[in-house]
């Protein structure tokens, strides 16, 4: 009979604490945002689909055109080609394929690099309709960046 | 009442009434459903429809006409036109309670002996739509959704009734207005907190409402009696949940609220309603409130909850009103 008793005491308090709990929150401020227009900034260790990292000064890309990423990419998604243009001190790349599709985003190519000259940009949510739309020109405009307005930075 | 007596025939008032009811049923369906689901927004933090027009103001409507424009799918070995019939007597009784239902001293259409049970009358109608829907669906998730809601309607009934028995006690009828000039001096939740508790707890029972929405309980039964309705079948159950909610918020509110009583008014026999409202939003916002707070109960609680607390309360909250009623 007390069980019966304090049973139905505890069982109201914690229906008022539960009401107290879910009329604070109803008054505190929203948490989420609204994702299409508004969007949260993408955090630090994000990879996004790899991208090459510009000189400051020529703008020109870094890479050597060495190739050390092409052969020790896992999935063997990377194209390189390159060549000591006339004038040009060193070799740059002429052709710098990555076909997203295969890409795991481990990060051995960005490890690899020599000169420090793959990187990750923080576009994200990227989709398609066909494969093709995924082999990216790494040398060409990529997808997002200039929606996202991201600016290659040379990692340090 | 008065307003309507001014235009001549008969049938012309009634073809008016039954169209001011039913607009009435569909606008609160509407904003019910849209009030439910920006609470439900901000009681978790999130803002709720926001898209379809300003602040999401017409989700309701476009998604009424999305569910009336969609497939009514039937599945095979239903049972034929009781399948067709349980959607509409969830919703044909809806209008009748209106009948009763004193919105301001000037606002009721007839004032019965037996308001407050016939209100509680046309509600337990929705018990037999619920069942029927489940039983002829032809689907094991629906016939134990049906079967939970008639044991749950069956364990609270009978608090309800012993609570507006309480009422009827003290005020000597069980006529709406009857009980709401009754309430002149003091307001009957004052007088009986325990008999408003119990009837508030068990008029969220009845309308299957969350914490007690074991009948539609999507985790366990998918949605629960209504599984194989689709499209317009399936909103007029949800329009009809919505309407009962009102009609047990109007009891509520005029059992122990004081129906249209409150600070008076100019025009004070129609403008009055505004207060009725106000009690009425207030309680249908505590049942959403509640929704959103309380887990579902597991059906043993549930029962447990009904025939171990409510009933043996309400029966000697009874017991003690009318010692008190026959003593003073
Ligand atoms: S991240 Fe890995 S898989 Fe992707 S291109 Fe670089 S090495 Fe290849
Ligand atoms: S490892 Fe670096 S420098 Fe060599 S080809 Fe790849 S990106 Fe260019």
């Amino acid at each position: 009979m007390k069980k019966y008793f304090s049973d139905l005491v505890t069982g109201a308090k914690s229906l008022v604490a539960g009401f107290i709990v879910t009329f604070k929150a109803l008054l505190s401020p929203v948490v989420t945002v609204q994702y299409p227009r508004e969007k949260l900034p993408v955090g630090k260790g994000y990879r996004g689909h790899p991208i090459l990292i510009l000189e400051d000064d020529t703008g020109r890309p870094k890479c050597i055109a060495c190739g050390s990423c092409m052969r020790l990419c896992p999935s063997q998604c990377i194209t390189v080609q390159g060549e000591k243009k006339e004038g040009d001190k060193r070799k740059y790349p002429t052709v710098f394929q990555v076909d997203f599709t295969r890409c795991s985003l481990c990060g051995t190519c960005s490890e690899v690099c020599p000169v420090a000259a793959l990187e990750y940009s923080d576009v994200y949510g990227l989709a398609g309709f066909t494969r093709e739309e995924f082999q990216y020109d790494l040398l060409a405009d990529l997808p997002g960046l200039v929606e996202t307005g991201f600016k290659p930075v040379s990692a340090d | 009442m008065d307003i309507l007596s001014n235009i001549p025939p008969h049938l012309f008032r009634m073809i008016i009434a039954v169209a001011v009811v039913l607009g009435f049923v569909f606008a609160n369906a509407t904003v019910m459903g849209y009030l439910e689901r920006k609470l439900a927004g901000r009681f978790q933090r999130r803002l709720g429809p926001m898209e379809v027009g300003w602040h999401g103001i017409l989700q309701m409507p476009v998604d009424g006409i999305k569910l009336i424009a969609k497939q009514l799918i039937v599945p095979d070995n239903v049972a034929g036109i009781l399948f067709y019939v349980a959607p509409l007597i969830a919703m044909s009784p809806v209008a009748l309670p209106f009948l009763v239902i004193p919105f301001a001293p000037g606002l009721q259409v007839i004032d019965l002996d037996v308001g407050a049970i016939f209100v509680l009358t046309m509600i337990s109608f929705n018990t037999v739509a619920v069942f029927l829907a489940g039983w002829s669906s032809n689907n094991n998730y629906a016939m134990i959704g049906a079967m939970r809601a008639v044991a749950q309607n069956i364990a609270y009934e009978i608090p309800i009734l012993l609570s507006v028995l309480a009422i009827g006690l003290m005020t000597n009828t069980f006529s709406m207005k009857g009980i709401i000039e009754a309430q002149k001096s003091i307001w009957f939740i004052i007088v009986q907190p325990a008999a408003f508790i119990m009837m508030f707890i068990c008029s969220i029972a009845e309308t299957n409402r969350a914490p007690f929405d074991l009948p539609e309980a999507e985790s366990e039964l998918t949605a629960g009696f209504h599984t194989e309705y689709s499209g317009i079948a399936f909103s007029l159950f949800m329009i009809a949940e919505y309407t009962y909610m009102f009609v047990n918020c109007c009891l509520v509110a005029t059992l122990f609220l004081g129906g249209w009583k409150g600070i008076p008014l100019p025009f004070g026999d129609y403008s009055s309603c505004i207060w009725f409202f106000a009690k009425v939003y207030f309680l249908m916002f505590v049942i959403v409130w509640c929704r959103w707070t309380f887990p579902r109960v597991r059906f043993d609680q549930l029962m447990n909850f009904a025939w171990k607390y409510l009933i043996p309360f309400s029966l000697v909250n009874l017991l003690i009103t009318a010692i008190l009623v026959k003593l003073l």
